[in-house]
């Protein structure tokens, strides 16, 4: 089914998605990747205050190619989340809403979201130029040092994912799989 | 003898490392094409070609095809009446690696070292495998590979009495646990024989081969062709959403082994499997 929802994600659109979902996102999301968690899970750890609001907002795991000037963003595809699973879950239970990203997650991740009806979205994999089209602003907000990996916010319009993950725990991965299994 | 300046080598790696990040080559694209019209998921379909149209927009607006742009693999055959002057030949190298990632816009993924973790802001230094080959001419193959899919990679140590059936399971095994981590549709390169490094590089070699030549070897040409049709039917498709496409090719290389060892690696590559060649 698509849909079109705006984020950051109330409590009640994340429950009405459903596996499998082509979803149309549009407002504010969030890129971190590999480094910029381990700098929260750090922050965390010390208990300090984290560079962005988690409640209901959604992080794409992201590190984008350097702009041409005029443009917003390069090259702006999703990367592996299952190298940000040992950090999710912690992220989850302090109120983040969605995770847009590619591939596989631990079952800690999917049990964290169901835990708190939450979502994972993913976006095609190695289609950064077609997904930079969907990004209307991008700019740094924490950990400016990390480059790539910096923690930005994105305006999006239309940015299209799928539903992999529901707040439910069914999984796209394995149903859409097996009804394609010739084995 | 024939003198090269390696000015012309960093002007050649620069000018292949922006090419090989916006422009796929021919027989990718079209084995891509080929793709969309024949995956049977509707979803998988809708992905296809929604790869087509980002590989338009990466060429067009001169957008890399992936953020991804990869650590720099470069393959360079050196002919042996082939004398270089002007500098070190690998300085070279990296400075076009440098040239053509700073100035083309493309992303920085190197950090100088693996636990530290500091990024080199230019994406140097390349992974730069030699060659001496006849002649006085240089080949120099440029193919950033991004980590989505190399992370997937395996190496199999097999013992010789696993045989043919032992390659069959361990490519299988290698690209079933992928699943949708290395952005299918897929290209697998696999190399059998050699040690434990030469068969990692056969495999990575095998990635450069068009998708659409088959090995000369009957038993391999045979073993590619099975596997794609295998590989086909696990139902992981594109994007990993389901469907019956998931490798575009298998391409496997091949060399002598010891008599204790059947060595055998699996280098996936993602749909985004850039190369560009350059030759001097």
């Amino acid at each position: 089914m698509d849909r079109y929802i705006t984020v950051p994600l109330s409590d009640e659109d994340a429950r009405s998605l459903k596996s499998g979902d082509y979803v149309y996102v549009t407002g504010t999301i969030y890129t971190a990747r590999d480094a910029a968690h381990k700098r929260m899970q750090e922050a965390l750890d010390r208990g300090e205050a984290l560079p962005l609001e988690l409640k209901n907002n959604v992080i794409y795991y992201m590190g984008p190619s350097p702009a041409r000037e005029g443009r917003p963003i390069g090259s702006a595809g999703p990367t592996t989340a299952s190298r940000m699973d040992k950090y999710a879950p912690a992220l989850l239970d302090l109120g983040l809403k969605g995770m847009i990203g590619k591939g596989k997650r631990s079952q800690a991740v999917k049990d964290a979201i169901v835990r708190n009806g939450a979502v994972y979205f993913a976006a095609v994999g190695g289609a950064g130029a077609l997904l930079s089209k969907s990004i209307l602003s991008s700019e740094v907000i924490a950990y400016d040092d990390l480059g790539t990996e910096a923690i930005r916010r994105l305006e999006v319009k239309d940015f299209p994912v799928i539903v992999v993950i529901d707040a439910e725990g069914n999984n796209l991965y394995e149903t859409a799989t097996a009804a394609y299994c010739k084995e | 003898m024939r003198t090269i300046n390696v000015e012309e080598i960093t002007k050649s790696v620069k000018e292949a490392c922006i090419e090989a990040n916006h422009f796929l080559s021919k027989d990718v694209e079209e084995r891509l094409r080929t793709a969309a019209k024949e995956e049977e998921a509707p979803l998988g379909r809708q992905i296809l070609e929604q790869l087509e149209e980002n590989l338009k927009i990466a060429g067009e607006d001169m957008i890399p095809i992936c953020q991804d742009t990869g650590m720099a693999v470069i393959f360079m055959e050196i002919g042996q009446e082939v004398h270089f002057e002007g500098g070190s030949l690998t300085d070279a190298v990296n400075e076009g690696v440098r040239r053509g990632y700073v100035d083309g816009f493309l992303r920085k993924s190197v950090v100088k070292d693996p636990i530290l973790r500091e990024n080199t802001k230019d994406n140097t230094p390349a992974v730069i495998h030699y060659d001496i080959v006849p002649g006085d001419k240089v080949k120099i193959t440029v193919a950033p590979k991004g980590f989505g899919s190399e992370n997937m990679s395996r190496v199999f140590m097999l013992k010789p009495a696993d045989g043919i059936e032992g390659v069959k399971q361990a490519i299988l095994t290698a690209v079933k646990d992928a699943g949708p981590n290395a952005c299918p549709p897929m290209v697998v390169g696999v190399g059998v024989g050699g040690t434990f490094e030469k068969c990692a590089i056969l495999a990575k070699q095998a990635l450069t081969r068009p998708l659409d030549q088959r090995s000369e070897i009957p038993w391999v040409k045979e073993l590619e062709e099975e596997m794609l049709e295998k590989i086909n039917r696990t139902g992981i498709g594109p994007g990993g959403l389901g469907g019956s496409t998931t490798a575009m090719a298998v391409n496997v290389n091949t060399y002598p082994t010891h008599i204790a060892g059947l060595p055998v690696a699996i280098n996936i590559c993602c749909h985004v499997n850039r190369h560009a060649v350059r030759e001097i």
